[in-house]
């Protein structure tokens, strides 16, 4: 995909004019909250479960090398294969290799973020596979020639007129010549092309939510079942994820599960919850001839004990997304790279480096928010803040302003220096302003003044009211 | 107002009382409305000269140094005091919660950082919750709608207080916003950075101000304010202004933010 980063102020300018995204957003928005702080009210304990859910997380990170190696063993010993992959390249290489050795020519997918990451389907078509997505989100914009713009609900910037065009245009091939409007119609559409790319597929990928160390299990969560035909019916099963998704065992995947379907959809569990141990055992009826197991570090091990450390917690539930105001006027796509909102603000500027992801940190207004509602109470304002201190250290792109807060502090950490210049400046602007309540101006910081008047001050400052009404004190 | 608990010591209800840098600069009634508000309590309430901003300008842009500079001005002019209080979650919440970071790699200042940290406190919180003041003596006409700060919310625990008081206030009229938990879009240096998203958030704040056609928006920040106020002017609409501490002190016979001086 195109990293499109450094453009962040204009797609976010063009995302705030783009009516049918905003149509999308608007809708989208509120159900996600609603549903989640049902879900989340029902549940008396489930600050309590957060906190375990987080111990879990810290337990795992802090002991990732045991259990990693845990899980690999756990894995082969199930007849599987775990490959482990420094960079996105290595991963894309090793698939390849896995997809060549099976002779295959098709390639299905269930919905990844990981894959995303590592821009699989590139890596895929460019080899002159067949890659076909069969999470509905992500098919629609596989026909839409796009990336998700977000990390559960891919689709989510399209409107349902879009996708019966899209479906209208893409599966004429098949003989749907009919416009389709209604939900279920288009549902129903797709599953039917979809069942013969399941059926005729060589080789599946999934992604995975959680890895469980003590039985080798890939753990996979859907609302839509196309993950488990995904890893069933395909000779091959590929399963792609991230080092930071393995946990010691069944008792932690099960709290974990708790706490993210209800901060991700507001269900309490997902649809579809399936634990993958691996290929076809003798008398089995199906499951796939091969399994294998992608593990992606992709810079996350130099996250480890760093002040970013505790983002290697996530569990991609995309809470922070749904309740960022920001994620909800912009929408995914301006982020300008795989991971949108809060977690991706952090996550990107990590992955890509701020220099090539100026804004990202600083487009926040740090209401906190999505620390609020994160299930692992990732501190992701406290993060963001970080990356600004680097970024401002460092002098790069981002850093807006440096000379003006310098020559702020300088006036700041002078008291008197300070009261003085600002009795003068709001003489000045008191007059300049005659009795008007507001500036349509601002000095040294026009933006404020493109979509909103500038409030006048009211008078004389609060300390020259104080000193002539009280005298001085101390 | 109800009289202070007898318990309390009279001398540890001596306030200095942090009037932030955008009461000092565009709403001074919203400082003397504290102190006020503060003195009918039974505080002995100082306002201590070598005050100016909080720091968190640069605090927030990444710009430590400079935020340490103004931050050490703070300590100083408040460390003599039991009580430190602002009107105002934003600038409380840079004291309470970001001061102890701020200096936690600084030996020197790292206790005096956390001490002064420690005993501040946002205006209605302090109020409420420390002095278990239940009513004001106050007449606001009109229907009112609350908007709370994000950082008065989140880093301070600022929700009911307000609302607890405004209830004894005759005439008022509380109207709840549609999205309470909603941020108004300033975030301070962000509202100047990122004007075209931080306009679209609080175009949608005013939005919902609107429906609940309340005739007044009251606040505990007044950046929030600023921000509200400077839009609500901008699409031309006439719903007034306040901080909450005006309302509580009875002490809104003035324009409100942004309003022309009709006088």
């Amino acid at each position: 995909m195109k990293v499109t980063t450094q453009q962040f102020r204009e797609e976010a300018r063009k995302a705030l004019g783009d009516e049918i995204l905003q149509r999308a957003l608007a809708k989208a928005k509120p159900g996600f909250i609603n549903k989640r702080k049902k879900a989340v009210d029902a549940l008396p304990e489930f600050d309590a479960l957060r906190a375990d859910a987080r111990a879990i997380t810290e337990h795992a990170l802090a002991h990732l090398d045991y259990y990693l190696e845990r899980f690999e063993a756990n894995v082969v010993a199930n007849g599987g294969v775990v490959h482990w992959a420094r960079t996105a390249d290595e991963a894309n290489q090793i698939i390849l290799g896995i997809c060549e050795a099976a002779g295959a020519h098709s390639v299905i997918k269930g919905k990844s973020m990981i894959a995303e990451e590592m821009a699989l389907n590139e890596s895929l078509e460019g080899a002159g596979l067949e890659v076909v997505e069969t999470d509905l989100g992500e098919y629609i914009i596989q026909l839409a020639e796009e990336y998700p713009s977000h990390i559960i609900a891919p689709a989510a910037h399209k409107t349902r007129e879009q996708i019966t065009e899209l479906f209208y245009k893409h599966h004429r091939q098949y003989g749907k010549t009919k416009r389709q409007t209604e939900p279920k119609a288009l549902v129903d559409e797709a599953r039917s092309v979809l069942r013969d790319k399941f059926l005729n597929a060589d080789v599946g990928i999934t992604g995975a939510n959680f890895l469980v160390a003590e039985s080798g299990a890939n753990v996979l969560v859907t609302n839509e079942g196309n993950g488990d035909l995904t890893s069933t019916l395909p000779r091959v099963h590929i399963v792609t994820a991230a080092i930071d998704k393995v946990i010691p065992d069944l008792e932690d995947l099960s709290t974990l599960l708790r706490v993210l379907a209800r901060s991700a959809t507001g269900q309490e569990m997902s649809s579809y919850t399936t634990l993958y141990n691996g290929s076809r055992r003798p008398g089995d009826l199906d499951g796939p001839e091969e399994y294998h197991v992608v593990l992606l570090d992709n810079g996350r091990s130099a996250l480890l004990g760093s002040e970013f450390h505790e983002m290697l917690r996530c569990i991609r539930c995309g809470a922070c997304l749904n309740h960022c105001p920001v994620y909800g006027a912009i929408g995914g796509h301006a982020y300008g790279w795989v991971y949108p909102g809060p977690m991706g603000a952090v996550l990107t500027s990590l992955m890509l480096g701020t220099d090539e992801a100026p804004d990202l940190a600083n487009a926040c207004s740090l209401n906190g928010r999505c620390n609020e509602v994160c299930p692992l109470r990732i501190p992701l304002p406290r993060m963001l803040r970080d990356l600004r201190a680097i970024q401002f250290q460092q002098g790069g792109r981002g850093v807006r302003g440096k000379f003006a807060l310098q020559v702020w502090a300088f006036f700041a950490s002078r008291p008197n220096l300070y009261h003085a210049s600002t009795s003068l400046m709001v003489k000045v602007w008191r007059r300049l302003a005659g009795k008007r309540g507001v500036s349509t101006f601002a000095p040294f910081a026009g933006g404020w003044t493109a979509h909103r008047d500038l409030p006048v001050p009211e008078g004389k400052t609060f300390t020259q009211r104080w000193k002539r009404e009280r005298g001085r004190t101390q | 107002m109800t009289e202070v608990d007898e318990v309390i010591d009279p001398n540890a209800l001596r306030v200095g009382l942090f009037v932030t840098c955008i009461a000092d600069l565009y709403r001074p009634n919203v400082g003397f409305a504290a102190l006020y508000l503060l003195e009918e309590a039974g505080c002995r309430v100082d306002v201590p000269l070598g005050q100016t901003c909080c720091g968190q300008p640069a605090w927030n842009s990444g710009d430590q140094d400079s935020a340490r500079v103004v931050a050490k001005t703070v300590i100083k002019s408040f460390e003599p005091y039991p009580y430190i209080v602002a009107p105002s979650g934003s600038c409380s919440g840079m004291i309470r919660i970001h001061y102890p970071k701020l200096f936690a790699t600084d030996s020197k200042w790292r206790a005096r950082a956390e001490a002064v940290a420690g005993r501040c406190y946002e205006l209605t919180s302090f109020l409420t919750d420390v002095l278990g003041v239940d009513t004001v003596s106050a007449r606001y006409e009109g229907s009112v709608t609350y908007h709370d700060s994000c950082s008065g919310l989140r880093e301070m625990g600022v929700r009911e207080q307000p609302r607890h008081l405004l209830k004894s206030v005759d005439g008022l009229e509380l109207r709840e916003l549609d999205e309470r938990d909603a941020c108004c879009g300033f975030g301070g240096a962000f509202s100047v950075k990122y004007p075209d998203i931080s306009g679209r958030l609080v175009s949608d704040k005013c939005a919902d101000i609107a429906s609940t056609q309340a005739d007044t928006v009251l606040g505990g920040d007044l950046g929030c304010l600023l921000n509200i106020a400077g839009r609500l002017r901008r699409e031309g609409k006439h719903t007034r202004v306040f901080h909450v501490a005006e309302v509580l002190a009875d002490m809104t016979d003035l324009p409100g933010v942004g309003e022309d001086d009709t006088s």
